[in-house]
């Protein structure tokens, strides 16, 4: 492996000058699950690492109905956060996919979405949660929404100097779910064909027939009754992990939903329209056209699991595994 | 550059100069001498090379040696007693047959460990949820699995 040194700074202000001291020759590293394998793949070749695991401070997850999340939050914290999994789920099932055990006991929030690739597992959750990013550098801070943060595969909005400080998911509406699902070839350790996240929110918490959502009635027979229910979508948020260059939300198919009574038909035009609307490609871990087909159902069993979180929120709080 | 780290080996305290480029895992194998944990693809994926950092499961071909100053490392070598018995986990893996051509075992064990250590009564999907970073070539993961709930006392 190439040599570099590595510095521990112990404050933030410490790291910003250090960062912006060496500028192009340093590059910072949090948990190093990316860093060290992609200078190990020699994709990166730093000469000074700046470790931010010496600054006390930076893995806390506060909550008052907002929640701000610290940069340095590995996954297992997420994964484990009693709050996030019941508030936004769609973050802690994203949490509980990554990588393995020894992978998120070390891999941070942050991290995640800095690498930015497209199949990045939190960046779709954090996207129908609304996140924004707090970014610093030595003279000033900013925030953009993470919509706004991912450029390109690998790319950012981060310049020269610039850290993530902190990130901010905002209040979200009353009866309100969401949920992550990775496709992926095997159940560990893989990078997902596919990550789809969706966000719902409803005007009410009660339902006649929720009853029958834990069972194995096929999604349209559950979906049929709800319409009995009369369920009006009040916020919906859809979003596509490897269907683009950058983890990105399907508007078109949220516009379907929004202010609508929800129904089976209308939850098959929605996604159907997120499909239309992603941009996936043929690549090794499988073809456009199949993941273009799973988008179809994935969107909808993802939209039916917000709605089970709304009304059984007790009953669901890890994702699905078919093991 | 080279800097002196110290931290907790497996109840010892020790002190080292390293240079600052290596990864834990070639502190342990290279400069300690400590073979008990093995290294498999070198990009953590694999887990063969997994120690426990303050009794949670890491990577050590990933990590940096650096970030281990100060902090507490458990390899294989530090899960037999004083008398070099076996851990019951090492044992429970003797018994079912887990250990085939044994390159995993090192990581397993301590996947294995870390996982009882939270959560002393794990189900079946909760203890192949925990070895999910570790991957095994020969035995399939059955006996692996049943020596796990075994040592758990189930």
């Amino acid at each position: 492996m190439k040599k570099f040194d590595y510095l521990k700074p112990k404050t933030l202000e410490e790291a910003l000058i250090l960062f912006s001291k060496y500028g192009e020759k340093a590059k910072l590293i949090a948990g190093g699950t990316d860093v060290i394998v992609m200078i190990k793949q020699k994709t990166m070749a730093p000469d000074i690492l700046i470790s931010l695991q010496g600054i006390s401070g930076l893995d806390q997850i506060k909550f008052n109905g907002s929640l701000s999340i610290g940069p340095m939050v590995t996954h297992r914290a997420i994964e484990r956060s009693e709050i996030i999994r019941k508030n936004f789920s769609a973050l802690a099932d994203a949490a509980d996919y990554l990588g393995s055990v020894q992978i998120r006991n070390v891999a941070t929030i942050a991290g995640n979405i800095c690498t930015a690739a497209p199949s990045a597992d939190t960046a779709t959750p954090l996207l129908v949660l609304g996140a924004r990013v707090k970014i610093k550098n030595l003279k000033k801070e900013r925030t953009v929404s993470i919509e706004e943060f991912f450029k390109g595969p690998g790319e950012t909005v981060l310049e020269p100097g610039e850290i993530v400080q902190e990130l901010l998911i905002p209040k979200l509406l009353p009866n309100t779910g969401s949920a992550y699902y990775k496709l992926q070839r095997r159940l560990a350790l893989d990078l997902p064909l596919l990550g789809v996240s969706v966000l719902l929110s409803l005007d009410k918490d009660k339902i006649a027939c929720s009853d029958m959502l834990c069972t194995a009635s096929p999604i349209s027979t559950i979906l049929h009754k709800m319409e009995e229910d009369n369920i009006v979508c009040k916020e919906v948020r859809i979003a596509l992990g490897v269907a683009a260059p950058t983890p990105w939300r399907a508007v078109k198919a949220e516009a379907l939903l929004r202010g609508k009574e929800l129904s089976d038909e209308l939850l098959e035009e929605a996604a159907e329209a997120a499909a239309t609307e992603a941009q996936p490609r043929d690549t090794i871990r499988g073809e456009a056209w199949y993941r273009r087909d799973m988008i179809k159902v994935m969107v909808k069993r993802m939209a039916m699991k917000s709605i089970e979180r709304v009304v059984q929120p007790e009953a669901t709080v890890f994702p699905e595994r078919l093991w | 550059m080279k800097q002196i780290i110290k931290f907790s080996l497996n109840g010892e305290s020790i002190e080292v100069e390293i240079e600052s480029h290596l990864t834990l895992l070639q502190l342990l194998r290279d400069k300690l001498e400590l073979k008990g944990t093995k290294e498999g693809c070198g990009m953590g994926e694999c887990g063969a090379c997994t120690v426990l950092l303050d009794g949670k499961t890491v990577n050590s071909c990933i990590l940096p040696a650096m970030e281990v100053h100060g902090r507490t490392v458990t390899t294989i070598e530090g899960l037999t007693d004083a008398q070099g018995n076996l851990h019951p986990i090492q044992k429970a893996f003797v018994e079912y047959g887990a250990v085939q051509c044994g390159f995993c075992s090192p990581g397993m064990v301590l996947s294995a460990k870390a996982l009882l250590d939270e959560n002393p009564k794990p189900t079946e999907e909760e203890i192949r949820h925990g070895i999910a970073g570790n991957l095994c070539r020969c035995t399939g993961y059955l006996q692996i699995v049943q020596a796990i709930k075994a040592a758990s006392g189930q």
